[in-house]
């Protein structure tokens, strides 16, 4: 039994205490423990990704407990890629705050930011639904913690509404989870696996009410319609570098429902996955819908960000809910592609907060100081986000537009993707030329441009982060195949079921 | 038993979702607290309700009556968490009545608003 897999989970709980406890007054020191902490976590995210390359299951017994009685771990290749993905945001994001002076705008940034990636990995790596919960709780707390972060009357009412919506949605994944148990006497997602084939009679319908149930938890994390009400205005109003990691969080959802769907009730009967799968390719579509419409009617590029992640959980949804190996293999490129993308619009957007005179609301205003790099990044994002060639967004279209190509409603997915990205590239560049563009004179004795804060960092974080997607474009191949391998392993459930519930034998 | 237990976690949830919805941040808070009441008798439930039982085996062949413990355990994370939260979400709220002057849910979207935000 390696240890490396609770690593992730264990650092950054670890680097946190540090943070709050023996460093609360010493924001430098805060600033080299926390990019140290997400470097080594970065590092682990490679190691994990070498241990789970060849195909093998690890399995972590928490408490050398054996599964199902304690909770257990898992690391597969989708777990370990998610993993590297966060740790990668991460990175970039901790480098943007110390960049550009939000770390110091209020209390305990980085320790919050430590406790969410430490919830973020958890949430990646358990085995154990109940555990998925406590994970997903550590995360969403240290986020209402980030989504305050520097304080301001609209964004607390914001964060009011984020937290009572998110209660809501722990409420009923406590539910789901009590339905669930009820039915099938377990909590440990492998076991239970097993045993939703063997269900009959009655508790067939209480088995699928709690399924579906679970699903809606998951649709609130990740967004989709009609449970998405509470992204908009909590990504427009958090700090944009959190906005950025929030970008990871609703993909948690988004890797919930495949790790579940894949594992748990695809298998169970016919029925069930064909309404699951069903349900989610409605609310997919709807998604897609209003988020490409929210970017074109958006008022700021605030907004405009949180739309296109909206419309990018639909893209991603509407590829996924078919439930095939190819479509899981697509669903995942698109996945890596759109957290990236998200990542870099937020930064975008906190880099025009920042130097223009009238915020990012669309309305004239003087020409910003640096702005044409910041116009060339946006320029970038925008591309990368619309899907549009050279960037890894049209391979990842493309990918996901082949993939449905033999379901049942393929005209109506290429009908909606193809619309929707149209729609956005207009939505895109309306807010590019209304922010960029249409300019107005400095009002008498005003200097001439905005404040010109420090750009080295940020702007080098940003580049980062473009780079990261020019290299996803770059070695699309490699990538799809190592992705290919990926949904073959979820799509064959039973190494997973075996490497955790046979695992007392062996250890 | 059942019907009773079901009639109160059925009552609890109503009345908690019916608070919810409300438009005040106070009533909300009394919503999410009774949910959470609620949530915990359905968990308590789903390992059958039993009157009288230990929750361990007594003998080890499983004969024995017993009633199931990992439902107790849920719970038990269940009620901290909830504790917290709520505890977050009334430091949240006040915090926002302070600086607004108003507990209103809903936000209002003016052009100010918008700028407000960008700062």
């Amino acid at each position: 039994m390696s240890h490396w897999i609770i690593l992730p989970v264990v650092l950054p709980a670890l680097m946190a205490s540090v943070l709050v406890l023996a460093l609360r007054h010493h924001l430098d020191l805060q600033r080299i423990f926390s990019i140290a902490g997400t470097v080594a976590l970065a590092g682990l995210g490679v190691v994990l990704m070498a241990m789970a390359h060849d195909g093998t299951v690890s399995v972590y017994e928490l408490g050398d407990w054996s599964a199902p009685f304690g909770i257990v771990l898992v690391l597969d290749r989708l777990s370990a890629m998610m993993l590297m993905l966060t740790a990668a945001i991460a990175l970039v994001v901790v480098l943007y705050a110390v960049g550009s002076g939000w770390d110091a705008r209020g209390q305990h940034f980085h320790a919050l930011f430590q406790f969410q990636l430490m919830g973020i990995s958890g949430a990646f790596l358990t085995g154990d639904l109940f555990n998925l919960f406590v994970f997903f709780e550590v995360l969403l707390i240290a986020s209402y913690g980030l989504m305050i972060h520097g304080g301001g009357g609209r964004r607390l009412r914001a964060g009011v509404q984020y937290v009572i919506y998110n209660l809501l949605g722990s409420t009923l994944f406590l539910f789901a989870l009590a339905i669930l148990y009820a039915v099938t006497g377990t909590l440990n997602m492998a076991d239970m696996a097993g045993r939703v084939g063997g269900i009959t009679g009655g508790d067939t319908a209480l088995l699928l009410v709690g399924a579906v149930l679970l699903l809606m938890v998951f649709a609130i994390k990740s967004a989709l319609l009609p449970l998405h009400f509470w992204l908009p205005e909590t990504y427009a109003s958090a700090p944009a570098p959190v906005a950025a990691l929030f970008a990871v969080m609703t993909k948690v959802g988004a890797y919930a429902v495949l790790r579940v769907d894949t594992l748990i009730f695809h298998s169970a009967n016919d029925a069930m996955a064909a309404l699951l799968s069903g349900l989610l390719l409605a609310a997919a579509l709807a998604t897609l819908a209003v988020g490409m419409i929210g970017i074109l009617g958006a008022t700021g590029l605030g907004r405009l960000a949180a739309f296109a992640v909206i419309g990018s959980m639909g893209t991603l949804f509407s590829a996924m809910a078919i439930f095939t190996q190819e479509t899981a293999a697509a669903t995942l490129y698109y996945m890596l592609h759109s957290t990236l993308a998200g990542a870099l619009l937020f930064l975008v957007v906190d880099m025009v907060r920042e130097r223009r005179a009238g915020g990012d609301a669309y309305r004239p205003a003087p020409a910003m100081a640096q702005g044409g790099l910041v116009t060339a990044l946006y320029f970038g994002a925008a591309i990368a986000v619309a899907g549009m060639p050279p960037l890894s967004g049209f391979v990842g279209k493309l990918l996901i537009l082949d993939a449905v190509r033999d379901a049942p409603l393929a005209w109506l997915i290429w009908t909606a993707i193809l619309g929707g990205t149209l729609i956005a590239i207009l939505g895109l560049a309306q807010g590019g030329s209304r922010i960029f563009w249409k300019l107005e004179a400095p009002a008498d004795g005003a200097p001439p441009s905005g404040p010109a804060p420090a750009i080295a960092l940020p702007a080098a974080s940003a580049f980062v982060l473009l780079g990261a997607i020019v290299a996803l474009t770059l070695f699309a191949g490699p990538v799809t195949s190592y992705l290919d391998n990926t949904a073959a392993q979820l799509y064959a459930p039973q190494t997973y079921i075996s490497a955790v519930l046979g695992s007392d034998i062996e250890g | 038993m059942e019907a009773l237990v079901a009639l109160g976690i059925g009552t609890l949830t109503a009345a908690g979702i019916y608070l919810v919805l409300r438009r005040r941040t106070f009533p909300a808070i009394l919503g999410i607290a009774l949910l959470s009441y609620a949530v915990n008798v359905f968990l308590f439930a789903s390992g059958r309700l039993m009157l009288n039982a230990p929750p361990v085996l007594i003998d080890k062949t499983g004969a024995g009556v017993y009633t199931d413990p990992l439902p107790q355990a849920l719970v038990l994370t269940a009620i901290v968490i909830s504790f917290g939260m709520t505890a977050v979400v009334v430091l949240l709220a006040l915090g926002a009545y302070l600086s607004t002057r108003s507990d209103r849910m809903d936000m209002d979207n003016g052009p100010d608003a918008e700028e407000e935000a960008g700062q």
